[in-house]
């Protein structure tokens, strides 16, 4: 049957953010962080080029994952931490679609846990965004398993004692291609990754911290808010130093293997200092552990922006090429030839 | 010597051995060769599930059984005529399925001192040797010191000689039953073309099989078992597994859909998987998922895109899925979940046959989560019943669920294929514009209570589809009362409309009416067909009805089943369609089960007929 994709180039009028505002009432708590998100997602695509019709937005089960009744595109609300293996078909068998999914710290991590790391080694061309609250919002307050250490939730009364996943760490080690960190409150920062999320060929993963104001009120304050974002944040850019602070008067230095924080008062420069290198695996796996518990005295800012990309080819392609080439060595599948098999014997 | 040929109607060799001598191929290579002479058989694949159990123990003991003739065969014998065995291990897990003064072909070498201690025969106890087989024909091959002889120049070592010794057995049968070699020598040069050293090797183990039945004066006698009266037509070879991959492309063929096939492996569906990633060339997308779970939720993704999904496993497997399952059924999308069922509970018997897991199917979901239940009867039937899956998943928007098992999918039959052009047409339509003015409802339905199946790239038809309950017909999220009772009971009512579109149930042997009506479904069909014959041959008022379509029922059965005074449901399970039968139709149908992991032998089924009937 042929497939009725329409070309960008020819089917898109310039679209607004409002094109892609379905007709149902958004239902997440006032004060919500999946309300940036939504924003920032609706604000990128626009400036895409893709049809709306070429759009699929797949979900799992929690608050995020609402997320694709709310989108005037394609979307599969589907069960419980599947979504990636569920937009992994879709992936395999419509390559020329622009496949999203939605997924929570519980969905992606814990029961999808599974999926999660095969959808990065596998490399299909999909956007993947984690929306990490650190705890289980719809199930309303159990620690999830990106809670830190001792949290206390109405399933761990006297403190969690799960050590927490780094997700993208986990993802480093799962040979994904695209590792990226935003914020809720900094929609900038977070429309320019989703953009780069876009662009990137292969599956591309974002992390995304987002307030839970009902039931984890605060988790990433201290990376969010103006008092204290600029001393505990690390904005990281390809080719740029590694620089924080108030006034960017610290940085990071790599002495030898071991990254340190020095103050550019003390004689250091910028050529002194670490520069990011989006394609460096060995710097990128030492960036994601920086990710220490901001209240521990002498720990590294936590890094926002692309740790690591890497062109590895895509699932779905190998899978056309194979069949492309096998096409062209036997021709066209003919069905009377297979139904008859190699052998045969008639009976008169 | 002069030898003569005894012509047989029909004939049962069971092929024993240690699990790394090769007995499946020996076996499968001299169906192959049956096939091909025109006889009908069937055949019986019955393995242990480790791929290499201790060498020489009764746990390792692999077998083949084949049942081939010059009349009708239905079934892979209850009992062997011939049995060969290559050790002491073999002998002893199947003497008890030979016949009373069958013959028995043995390797001498096998019964050497430490194999028959592996077999747990006590010293000084060789059966070959203690008269304990005088019942009886024995024949004794040294065949493990012929293979050696035969290739002492070959340059092998002596474990690949030693890998060379069925096909001295295989020789030595087709000398023994007048069949051409020359099927099998076209499969080893296929095999081993590459590795001249090898091919030679079992080219010449071949041979002098076959020479030394000419040359022995052990044997005075040869047979002949000739072409069956089949219905006229060209015929083929096929498996079950083998037959369920070709309905599969054969549906994704004639609709033009891409066949996308989400699996885990898993015993005994794999042979499906192996079998569809040969067929690129036809498009097909096989995805050897992480789990079994997002095999399934991988064939809905591609559904949801407008491929035909289809997922496979057995028992333990589709319990993994039963969630995913019920999502398609909440999604209305296209999904066929084949099920090749094998003895359960749990890893249970994962090699051997069982039917256990109707009720699963039936009702193994959460909340009221009906879905269409089809089986197939034979291993060519797996061909027309995956066929069937796909037209009525498709036309019905409906997860179906198809009902193998490891008994049809291994086993083996001639089949009289069908031409691509004569196959049911299934009507498949993407919706392209909107359904109801300004709007597109995506659960709008049509006269079967089936929705439109509107694809990524529709422009204008952007919607959201989900495991969350839904408005009647705008599939908006909806938690209103009675729209969800409407919603339970429309999704019943649509797989029960599915019984408008397929055939009324047909007695398959015996009267329309009468005295005792057997029963059955899925892989009980060639016991229970053979059990009824011989009843009847005897004068028993007994008939035979085997059903294909499980849910919705087809809409005669009630009606039929009345007809009969009493009602016989043999089942390999502790009794699950009996129980469907007996609360849908309020009958006291009697139940007969086996659940041993083996399929029913017509025996079996013949003296319970024997035993209602005299009741």
């Amino acid at each position: 049957m042929e497939s009725p994709v329409t070309t960008a180039s020819n089917s898109v009028q310039k679209l607004t953010s409002k094109d892609f505002a379905s007709d149902q009432d958004v239902r997440w708590c006032p004060g919500c962080g999946d309300y940036s998100i939504l924003k920032q997602v609706q604000t990128v695509l626009p400036e895409l080029g893709v049809a709306k019709e070429n759009i699929v937005f797949v979900a799992g089960i929690g608050c995020s994952s609402r997320f694709p009744y709310y989108m005037e595109t394609y979307g599969v609300h589907s069960i419980h931490g599947r979504a990636t293996a569920v937009a992994s078909g879709l992936k395999a068998s419509r390559p020329e679609l622009s496949v999203w999914v939605t997924a929570g710290d519980g969905d992606l991590l814990s029961i999808g846990g599974n999926h999660f790391i095969h959808i990065l080694r596998r490399n299909f061309d999909i956007n993947l965004l984690l929306f990490n609250n650190e705890i289980y919002g719809l199930t309303k307050g159990q620690y999830s398993p990106t809670s830190p250490e001792g949290k206390i939730t109405k399933s761990t009364p006297v403190g969690s004692i799960d050590h927490p996943f780094n997700p993208l760490a986990l993802a480093m080690g799962a040979e994904g291609t695209f590792i990226a960190r935003s914020m809720d409150r900094d929609p900038k920062h977070m429309q320019g990754i989703l953009k780069r999320a876009y662009e990137h060929k292969g599956t591309s993963f974002v992390e995304i911290y987002q307030n839970c104001n009902v039931f984890n009120d605060g988790a990433f304050e201290v990376f969010t808010e103006k008092s204290s974002k600029k001393g505990e944040t690390l904005f990281i850019e390809h080719g740029k130093p590694l620089l924080f602070g108030e006034n960017s008067e610290k940085g990071i230095r790599l002495d030898g293997f071991k990254p340190v924080i020095v103050n550019l008062a003390d004689g250091f420069s910028a050529s002194d200092l670490w520069i990011h290198d989006e394609k460096d695996r060995v710097k990128a796996s030492m960036l994601v552990r920086f990710f220490d518990n901001p209240s521990h005295a002498g720990h590294f800012p936590r890094p926002f922006g692309i740790f690591y990309t890497e062109d590895r080819y895509c699932y779905e392609d190998a899978m056309d090429r194979q069949i492309a080439e096998n096409i062209a060595k036997k021709g066209e599948g003919d069905l009377n030839k297979i139904l008859r098999g190699a052998e045969t014997w008639v009976i008169k | 010597m002069s030898k003569t040929n005894e012509v047989l109607e029909e004939v049962t060799i069971r092929f024993a051995g240690d699990s790394g001598d090769g007995m499946q191929l020996t076996g499968t290579q001299f169906t192959h060769t049956a096939a091909l002479l025109g006889n009908d058989l069937s055949t019986f694949p019955d393995f242990p599930a480790e791929i290499r159990a201790p060498q020489g123990t009764l746990a390792g003991v692999s077998g083949f059984q084949l049942h081939f003739g010059s009349i009708e065969i239905f079934t892979p014998g209850d009992q062997c005529d011939v049995l060969v065995v290559m050790n002491a291990a073999a002998l002893k897990a199947n003497l008890k399925l030979l016949k009373p003064g069958g013959t028995i072909i043995a390797n001498a070498d096998g019964f050497d001192p430490k194999n028959l201690r592996l077999a747990g025969i006590p010293d000084g106890h060789n059966p070959l040797e203690n008269g304990s087989l005088e019942r009886y024909k024995v024949h004794v091959m040294d065949v493990t010191k012929m293979t050696r002889t035969c290739l002492k120049d070959s340059g092998l070592g002596t474990k690949e000689i030693d890998r060379a010794k069925n096909m001295f057995v295989l020789g030595f049968l087709y000398w023994l039953y007048n069949r051409e070699m020359d099927g099998s020598l076209k499969f080893l040069r296929d095999k081993f073309g590459k590795k001249q050293d090898i091919l030679d090797a079992n080219i010449n183990v071949l041979k002098a099989g076959y020479n030394y039945g000419e040359t022995t004066e052990a044997f005075d006698k040869r047979y002949e078992v000739r072409a069956a009266k089949m219905p006229p037509g060209t015929y083929r070879n096929i498996m079950g597994n083998q037959a369920a991959a070709l309905g599969l492309i054969a549906a994704s063929k004639t609709t033009g859909l891409t066949l996308f096939y989400g699996t885990y492996p898993i015993t005994p569906a794999s042979d499906i998987l192996h079998e569809l990633s040969k067929y690129k060339n036809f498009g097909v997308k096989t995805f050897q998922a992480e789990d079994e779970i997002a095999a399934v939720c991988s064939a809905i993704g591609a559904s949801f895109g407008g491929s035909l999904g289809v997922t496979a496993s057995s028992g333990p497997g589709i319990a993994l899925k039963t969630e995913a399952i019920g999502l398609a059924l909440m999604l209305e999308l296209p999904l066929v979940v084949i099920d090749v069922q094998r003895g359960g509970p749990s890893t249970g018997l994962p090699t051997k046959t069982e039917q256990a897991d109707l009720l699963q199917a039936l009702y193994g979901r959460n909340g009221e989560a009906p879905v269409c239940v089809v089986a197939a009867a034979t291993p060519a039937d797996c061909f027309d019943m995956a066929y069937e899956a796909c037209r009525i998943s498709l036309e019905h928007m409906i997860p179906v669920i198809f009902l193998s098992d490891g008994y049809i999918a291994n086993g083996a039959e001639p089949w009289m294929f069908p031409q691509a052009a004569d196959l049911k047409k299934i009507n498949v339509k993407f919706i392209k514009e909107k359904n109801a003015g300004e709007k597109y409802l995506p659960y709008k339905r049509d006269e079967k209570l089936s929705r439109p199946w509107a694809i990524p790239g529709t422009k204008g038809l952007e919607h959201r589809i989900g495991g969350i309950e839904k408005q009647h017909e705008t599939g908006n999220i909806s938690y209103d009362p009675e729209n969800h009772e409407f919603m339970v009971k429309l999704r019943e009512a649509k797989v029960e409309k599915i019984a408008d579109h397929i055939p009324l149930q047909q007695i398959d042997s015996g009267n329309d009416k009468g005295k005792l009506l057997v029963l059955g479904w899925g892989s009980t069909y060639g016991a229970i067909r053979m059990a009824v014959g011989k009843a009847r041959a005897k004068g028993l008022d007994v008939s035979h009805a085997h059903l294909h379509y499980i849910k919705p029922f087809p809409k005669n059965i009630g009606e039929l089943l009345s007809r009969f005074d009493q009602v016989l449901i043999p089942e390999i399970n502790n009794g699950q369609l009996v129980k469907v039968i007996r609360d849908k139709f309020m009958i006291p149908a009697i139940g007969f089960s086996k659940v041993q992991g083996l399929p029913f032998s017509a025996t079996e089924i013949e003296n319970r007929i024997n035993e209602v009937l005299k009741k």
